[in-house]
């Protein structure tokens, strides 16, 4: 734990892998760029590797940051929570930054609690937005100023919280991916990259690494400007063919609800909400969802939404745009025919 | 030769099954109205550790932190297989947070030798996967997240493979170590209908003074004359002569810093708390035949959302 420290900079673990950073670092530098220049303070990007690391400092530049710490040793080639964590602990002790923000990622939700832990400092998990604002403890006169909210849906989404950490520094959260939005690159920014000694001499790696598979994520969600979603509503593996051809016409993603994933309709890279993916697309079909809350948690910023549901008492309907009320299995076809259509009239009319 | 297993289990309400019931007027929860059910993940974790029982021997111990209602998990993981059962109640550990959590949590665990430390990965109330690194970092043992698969247990190694979301990795560590079990990774086992016969009346100390002052006594059977009378150490030691009672420590026994237990040893304080509200907006509805959908259609057109 480090002492409050006011002139103490923001900084994003900039998490890569194989000489790749991730989205959610890029999308973490535009939420600490908002979050340095309201505390005019640098923002900093931690980043950790093997020789391969050196080029994503300008990426990072170009993203927002100001300051690179950068780390470069065999033993954080691959990441591991015991290095990572020791060399971070290391440079937060060192500099004293004030807010240190993470991705919500596998890795992300590995490495925070164990430099919560080790550091003795909050930690608020899967944040969804981080502001800047004041707090008074109950029964305390002091009001601690310009304190990191850590606003997160709880209770499987159904309360909004707001954490706070006054006196045990630095501020730490990790962030959904998605739903920060992707700052613009911009290359003529300038930044200063700092290297520091990854100082591992000493230190165990108490893992060893057998193997290690990635797959290309065949799903992308987050990328989608459409989605088409089906629900337990769907009724049937067969009847979500329906949802996949919808998708197929309007070249969209197709999403699923967590109680179609559970039931087996679509595999769990399709799943959108609280524990699946949290989307923002332009448009977002929601077909045969209830739209519990843990679901709306992961759509409802979509620009519009449109819910088919045969319940007109579904709560889909409340956060939806536009809606039919009636089955999806007769509605979808008639949706698809008139898409159809309607393309080649557009395309008709600009001929 | 067979391996201690700890496993660390929650008692949560059930946010995942809210009905009509727990809604309220205003569209936000009543929380009171919604079932303590044992979490999730944890049930994949003690799964994890009777398998490994099973094939290695050694033994199964399942401990949780809680207000004493927390027992109903405890029993369960009894009914399911687990050799031993500890709750760890005390009041100074309330709000606590993951940080002071873990720290409480380690220093019962600090108590068992433990090989293999068990979490599920996540809890649903607060879903934030925390305690599992945390008290990992405490005890100073390697972590070993997202648990899909144990391929081999092998004198004082263990190799696991891990999901790591966009594929997975096979880790090889020496015990002691942590782990963090996926929902992915087996199917739990049910209790066992002889198990419940026989576990159904292990108590915690706790509860059986609750019994003793008739707080629960709607609820308890084996409410007797004995403890109508007072005679709650009796009535323990009893259980203990049965192997029915579920241990119970307190901060004292754990011989914890105060300073990082409960509220003054979280770092992390509530600001404040909103309920979610359906957002209502603008909205229109169009019928579900050939002019309903065509008029959506040719709005969404119009608009260039698609086409």
């Amino acid at each position: 734990m480090i002492e409050v420290n006011r002139q103490g900079e923001v900084w994003v673990f900039a998490e890569a892998e194989g000489g790749e950073l991730s989205d959610v670092p890029l999308e973490l530098l535009s939420k600490g760029r908002e979050l340095s220049d309201k505390l005019g303070v640098p923002l900093g990007a931690v980043l950790l590797g093997g020789d391969k690391i050196a080029p994503l400092a300008d990426t990072l530049i170009a993203h927002g940051a100001d300051k690179i710490y950068m780390v470069c040793d065999a033993k954080l080639d691959h990441y591991q929570t015991a290095p990572y964590s020791h060399v971070i602990c290391n440079l937060i002790e060192a500099r004293k930054p004030q807010i240190v923000m993470y991705g919500a990622t596998p890795i992300g939700r590995d490495l925070a609690p164990t430099i919560a832990s080790a550091a003795k400092c909050g930690l608020t998990a899967d944040c969804t937005d981080l502001q800047i604002g004041d707090h008074k403890p109950p029964g305390d006169d002091t009001v601690h100023k310009n304190l990191l909210f850590q606003i997160r849906p709880a209770f499987g989404g159904n309360i909004i919280a707001t954490i706070v950490n006054y006196d045990r520094w630095p501020q730490m959260a990790t962030v959904r991916e998605g739903v920060m939005v992707m700052p613009e690159s911009d290359e003529s920014r300038t930044g200063e990259v700092v290297e520091c000694e990854a100082g591992l001499d000493d230190i165990e790696v108490p893992l060893e690494i057998i193997e290690s598979v990635r797959r290309e994520k065949k799903v992308n969600l987050k990328g989608a400007r459409i989605i088409v979603s089906g629900g337990a509503g769907v009724g049937g593996r067969d009847n979500f063919e329906l949802i996949h051809e919808l998708a197929r016409c309007l070249g969209a993603e197709v999403g699923g609800s967590r109680a179609a994933v559970d039931l087996g309709y679509v595999s769990h890279d399709h799943q959108v909400g609280q524990t699946g993916t949290t989307v923002r697309p332009a448009l977002y079909i929601a077909c045969g969802i209830s739209g519990a809350v843990q679901h709306r948690a992961g759509m409802e910023e979509a620009g519009k939404i449109i819910a088919i549901n045969i319940d007109p008492e579904a709560p889909i309907f409340q956060v939806a745009h536009m809606g039919i009320v009636g089955d999806m299995n007769v509605v979808i076809p008639k949706l698809i025919k008139a898409i159809r259509s309607g393309a080649s009239i557009t395309q008709g009319a600009a001929d | 030769m067979g391996y201690n297993c700890v496993v660390c289990v929650k008692q949560v309400p059930d946010t995942k099954r809210i009905t009509g019931e727990a809604m309220q007027e205003d569209g936000t929860v009543n929380r009171a109205a919604l079932p303590a059910i044992f979490n999730p993940e944890d049930l994949n974790a003690l799964e994890e550790a009777l398998a490994i029982r099973e094939a290695h021997g050694g033994t199964v111990t399942a401990i949780a932190m809680g207000l004493p209602a927390a027992c109903e998990v405890l029993r369960e993981a009894l009914y399911r297989g687990a050799d031993r059962a500890i709750l760890i109640t005390d009041r100074r550990a309330a709000a606590s947070d993951t940080l002071a959590t873990s720290y409480i949590l380690s220093c019962a665990i600090g108590k068992l030798q433990a090989d293999i430390v068990l979490c599920g990965r996540q809890a649903i109330d607060g879903d934030t996967a925390q305690v599992g690194p945390q008290l990992a970092e405490k005890l100073s043992i390697p972590l070993i997240t997202y648990l899909e698969k144990l391929d081999a247990l092998d004198g004082d190694t263990i190799t696991i493979e891990r999901n790591v979301g966009n594929g997975f990795e096979i880790v090889r560590a020496k015990l002691p170590v942590l782990v963090t079990v996926m929902d992915t990774a087996n199917t739990p086992r049910p209790p066992a209908a002889r198990r419940i016969m026989k576990f159904k009346k292990a108590r915690s100390c706790a509860e059986i003074e609750k019994m003793a002052e008739g707080l629960l006594m709607g609820d308890y059977e084996d409410y007797t004359a004995e403890l109508q009378a007072g005679e709650v150490e009796k009535h323990c030691a009893r259980l203990e002569e049965k192997g029915l009672l579920i241990e119970q420590w307190d901060l004292d026994y754990l011989e914890a810093d105060l300073s990082w237990c409960g509220r003054g040893g979280s770092p992390t304080k509530v600001h404040r708390i909103q309920s979610v509200v359906l957002k209502g907006g603008e909205y229109k509805e169009y019928a579900g035949d050939d002019t309903g959908v065509n008029e959506l259609v040719a709005s969404l057109i119009k608009d260039h959302t698609i086409g």
